[in-house]
């Protein structure tokens, strides 16, 4: 083999010297090009600086409900804006503007000062029709103003399932600095609910075109363009007849009430109470307005179905039934007898029925919600195992639905407690954790899933708020996410003991919520009543304020399907702020949500929101 | 150690050239930064710092015999393919891609620092297997596993621009050693035959990102839209320029980048054909002079050295102007000694110790 001597490496860099000199001699060709050959038409466009680029909008998505009915959707609205360097005189300019516009001047000005004069400069977002007919009249008067037509969301339902559909609002710096190629400064981005969520489907592609302007800012010739792409249409899992069905209802109380399809997870209304406008959101509200939202002590901006964190009160009899079960602390035919209290070392713990239920196995003790009987089957179990299986029911942690915000409440342990208040846990709370009491905490939706898990064979599923999504061009998109969260390891046999006793809570002479039984529906439920005020004062038994907002919440859960189709399902939970009783005033809004999603008509008599008609602790 | 004789030896020409440009790049980054709103008038402080610490560098770098880098070449290498590795997983997100990794205050992007690490490989590499007939497609397997792992991590980060230039600065080392003819024959084939195929198999929206990246003018909002503005810039400076800080579309922040990538348009319009040529022959020459210093280095690994370097700034010069002149895709590739950015001026610099030490010890022989 030949080495490579000196002459070998001399040819192979002239080789290369060859090849740099091509390329330098085409760099200069091109820079000659450029410069000197195209220069002159390169300086004249420069001194104009007429190439511009003009954005074009994308549509946002439209949102709808489960059978296509439109929920939101985009209106027009007119923004008057103005290039300044067009504009000469700018003072004579802005003067006409304000009068025609109808806006002050002092406005325009302020808007203005200080503003390069190359650039856009938005004056006033949706002048209205009437601006807008006098303005285009007056267009040759008007230099360098333009009125642009751009998207305006509007939800037609106003009030009706704000929380889930949420609003646009401005883009703030924050989210401009991370997404700095998707949006621009002025852009309406989602802020809350599926707006939020959904934002990457919802918004679309900007488009924009290339274009040479004149002297006065009008365009001569389109040097390019790349057209907008729309935002998908998306279609949530909310049946809109119920939801309103649902939403007036809850009407006049703080409550929040949820249903599901039990075997898909579906969401098919959620309502809270009070709600709130979203158009303000984007038309701009005053701050009165404002403050007023944020001032209400009910909170309209809350989600309360996903946000309440509420004790669960009885309606966790259910966990702790399965625990007791499961566990064979209990079994089918455990009794114990209920005086009406229960006494744990000197201290004495109530039933909420004071002359006490009698002896009561756990059917009985779920139908008549006898707290004496769930005290000893959590004293037997103690606090951590019935947390073991609050924990698999998915209480205490999200439920995985794709809206904001939402709240995991709490299930204490003896290890929680030890770290978060430095203190060994307590014996006697064990026993009102047992009934739901204590440092439990649950939202609605944790109870509807946990409901819906009793009767669909153990699956927690997750909620879901999205059905499917298509592109403007009405081609699916499929968005698969996992549809459950767990799987309840459960003997049969538990379940079935814990479904007769919610069977006779709603049948049976003395259920606690005879009040939602409806003929032709087969119903199950379990009420609840979560105290509100300090447990010290609650052992009393003797509530000394009586104002509103120490009354106790009411809860109700409950799934029901019809005797006919079997298929046809439901799973629903309530929750009234301070409405005392969930029998009295929790069951009946369930059952009215219930009978309307069946198909059955309005009872003639509303007694849904009498109150007293039964009664429960 | 730096007596009298190792002074006489510094290849004072090739300083020169070098001072030139790191002189003509602050004044126009002086220019760019202060007659532009955008940006704060810190950078060109900043720059000159980067500049002195790049100096430190470059006489370190001649400091000791090149020959060493032989000795560690793995190390260095080892180390940056991991700093690379580091930026995938640590790395600062700006603009949708990782590049930089923060050490405390200061910002470094290790895909600077591989392009040498890359030549310092290659080159003893080669040296050791240097013959007449060329490299085998055998031989060729080991370069290629020493270049594919940076450019998967580069165009991981996504940084598709610096990606192709160490591709690029890996093959001309490669093709100045010579590769067998047979083995040329069938890398050619394979090439145009699989070329085809990634094609086919690509996605939609990776075909049009791709072709969007080959031909700005499908993309008019964006990068065809820089352009454009780019063209007007260096168009305008016609044949004597607008003068020093006179640049409108650099003052209007028309240009994007116009500290970094875009800067030759600055220095285009407002020095116009005479001034931008004259930029052009300054690189001419320091890339001639690099060329020249692998011709009088009596030793494979130094020529080989000397050659892969000097490839590294011809393919930055080449492709950033030819991007902002319209003749390329757009990518993010600095232009050597003059774009703003302190990786750049220091790999940049460390490139220049690298020829300036091959080129004293030239005539001693191992």
């Amino acid at each position: 083999m030949k080495t490579a001597d000196r002459n070998w490496y001399k040819q192979r860099l002239t080789g290369i010297m060859f090849c740099v000199m091509l390329a330098f001699a085409v760099l200069i060709a091109r820079l000659f090009h450029l410069q000197v050959l195209e220069g002159e038409e390169f300086r004249r466009l420069s001194e104009n600086n007429c190439v511009r680029r003009h954005s074009i909008d994308a549509p946002r998505g439209l949102i709808f409900d489960r059978r296509g009915r439109l929920l939101v959707d985009n209106r027009p609205s007119f923004d008057l804006s103005i290039i300044l360097r067009d504009a000469g005189p700018v003072s004579r300019t802005i003067e006409k503007l304000a009068r025609y516009a109808g806006v002050p001047a002092g406005e325009l000005r302020t808007k203005i000062r200080g503003e390069s004069s190359y650039k856009q400069i938005l004056l006033r977002r949706d002048i209205g029709r009437d601006a807008l007919a006098v303005i285009e009249a007056h267009k040759f008067d008007l230099p360098g103003v333009i009125v642009e037509t751009r998207q305006k969301r509007h939800y037609i339902r106003k009030e009706s399932a704000a929380h889930i559909t949420g609003y646009l609002g401005e883009i703030n710096s924050d989210e401009l600095g991370k997404m700095k190629n998707l949006y621009r400064a002025g852009d309406f981005v989602g802020k809350f609910g599926v707006e939020k969520a959904f934002e990457s489907s919802l918004r679309g592609k900007r488009g924009g075109r290339q274009v040479e302007v004149n002297a006065r800012g009008q365009v001569v010739r389109v040097m390019g363009s790349e057209d907008a792409r729309p935002g998908h249409n998306i279609y949530l899992t909310i049946d809109q007849e119920l939801q309103k069905k649902t939403e007036s209802l809850i009407e006049g109380v703080a409550a929040s009430a949820v249903a599901m399809e039990p075997s898909t997870g579906h969401i098919l209304a959620m309502a809270s109470n009070p709600s709130f406008d979203p158009n303000a959101f984007v038309n701009g509200m005053s701050h009165e307005e404002w403050n007023g939202i944020i001032s209400n002590p009910f909170r309209p901006m809350e989600n309360k179905a996903i946000q309440g964190e509420y004790p669960p009160a009885s309606a966790y009899k259910i966990v702790t039934s399965v625990a007791g079960l499961e566990e064979r602390v209990i079994d089918e035919n455990t009794s114990y007898f209920c005086p009406g209290y229960y006494q744990y070392g000197d201290r004495i713990f109530r039933c909420w029925k004071k002359t006490g239920h009698g002896t009561c196995n756990v059917v009985k003790a779920l139908a008549v919600s006898c707290d004496v009987f769930f005290y000893q089957v959590g004293q037997k179990l103690g606090v951590d195992r019935l947390a073991k299986y609050a924990k698999l029911f998915g209480l205490g942690s999200l439920t995985g639905i794709r809206l904001d915000n939402e709240d995991a409440g709490l299930i204490p342990t003896s290890a929680w407690k030890k770290r978060h208040l430095g203190v060994p846990w307590q014996g006697g709370e064990t026993l009102s954790v047992a009934i739901g009491q204590g440092y439990n905490l649950a939202t609605p939706l944790q109870m509807l899933v946990l409901t819906a898990a009793v009767f669909n064979g153990g699956t927690l599923c997750r909620p879901r708020i999205l059905r499917d999504a298509e592109t403007a061009e009405g081609e699916k998109i499929v968005h698969e996410g996992e549809k459950e969260t767990g799987q309840l390891r459960v003997r049969k046999r538990t379940m079935n003991i814990v479904r007769r006793g919610l069977w006779e809570v709603v049948n049976s002479g003395r259920g606690t919520a005879k009040i939602a039984r409806v003929n032709g529906i087969r119903i199950w439920g379990k009420t609840g009543t979560a105290q509100v005020i300090s447990r010290k004062k609650n052992d009393t038994g003797r509530r000394k304020n009586r104002s509103l907002f120490s009354k106790a919440h009411a809860w109700f859960v409950a799934y029901a399907k019809t005797t006919k189709a079997e298929d046809h399902q439901i799973a629903v939970s309530v929750i009234v702020e301070h409405g005392e009783h969930g029998s009295g005033t929790a069951a009946p809004i369930a059952r009215e949500m219930i009978k309307y999603y069946m198909g059955l008509p309005d009872s003639a008599d509303d007694s849904a929101r009498s109150h007293g008609a039964g009664s429960e602790g | 150690m730096p007596d009298r004789r190792f002074v006489q030896k510094i290849d004072w020409g090739l300083l020169g050239l070098v001072f030139t440009l790191g002189a003509l790049g602050l004044t126009t980054l002086y220019s760019a930064v202060t007659a532009g709103a955008d940006v704060s008038q810190t950078l060109c402080l900043r720059q000159f710092i980067w500049y002195c610490a790049g100096l430190l560098l470059m006489v370190i770098s001649v400091l000791f015999d090149y020959k060493m880098l032989e000795r560690w070449s793995h190390v260095i290498y080892c180390i940056c393919v991991l700093l690379l590795i580091c930026v995938l997983l640590f790395g600062k997100f700006v603009g949708g891609s990782r590049r930089w990794l923060a050490f405390g205050p200061v910002s470094v992007q290790p895909s600077e620092m591989i392009k040498i690490a890359v030549v310092i490989v290659l080159a003893r590499y080669y040296s050791k297997l240097v013959s007449v007939r060329g490299f085998t497609l055998r031989e060729l397997s080991v370069p290629m596993i020493v270049t594919g792992i940076p450019f998967a991590l580069i165009a991981k980060q996504p940084d598709l621009g610096t990606a192709m230039v160490v591709l690029l600065i890996a093959s001309s080392v490669t093709l100045f050693v010579k590769i067998e003819r047979r083995s040329l024959a069938c890398l050619f084939s394979v090439c145009t035959v699989s070329i085809p195929i990634v094609w086919f198999c690509l996605k939609e929206y990776q075909r049009v990102r791709i072709l969007t990246f080959l031909n700005p003018d499908r993309d008019p909002m964006g990068s065809g839209y820089h352009i454009i503005q780019s063209k007007i810039a260096i168009g305008s400076g016609v044949v004597f320029g607008r003068g020093f800080r006179k640049g409108t579309q650099n003052a209007l922040s028309f240009l994007p980048e116009q500290h970094t990538d875009f800067i030759f348009s600055v220095l285009a319009e407002e020095s116009g054909f005479v001034g931008s040529l004259l930029l052009l022959l300054i690189f001419l020459l320091l890339i001639i002079w690099g060329l020249n210093i692998a011709h009088g280095c009596r030793e494979p690994f130094g020529t080989i050295l000397a050659v892969g370097v000097t490839a590294m700034i011809f393919w930055q010069v080449f492709i950033n102007i030819g991007m902002v002149m319209g003749l390329m895709p757009v990518v993010g590739v600095p232009l050597p000694f003059i774009s703003y950015g302190g990786s750049s001026v220091i790999t940049m610099m460390i490139c220049v110790g690298i020829l300036l030490n091959v080129s004293m010890r030239r005539f001693t022989i191992e």
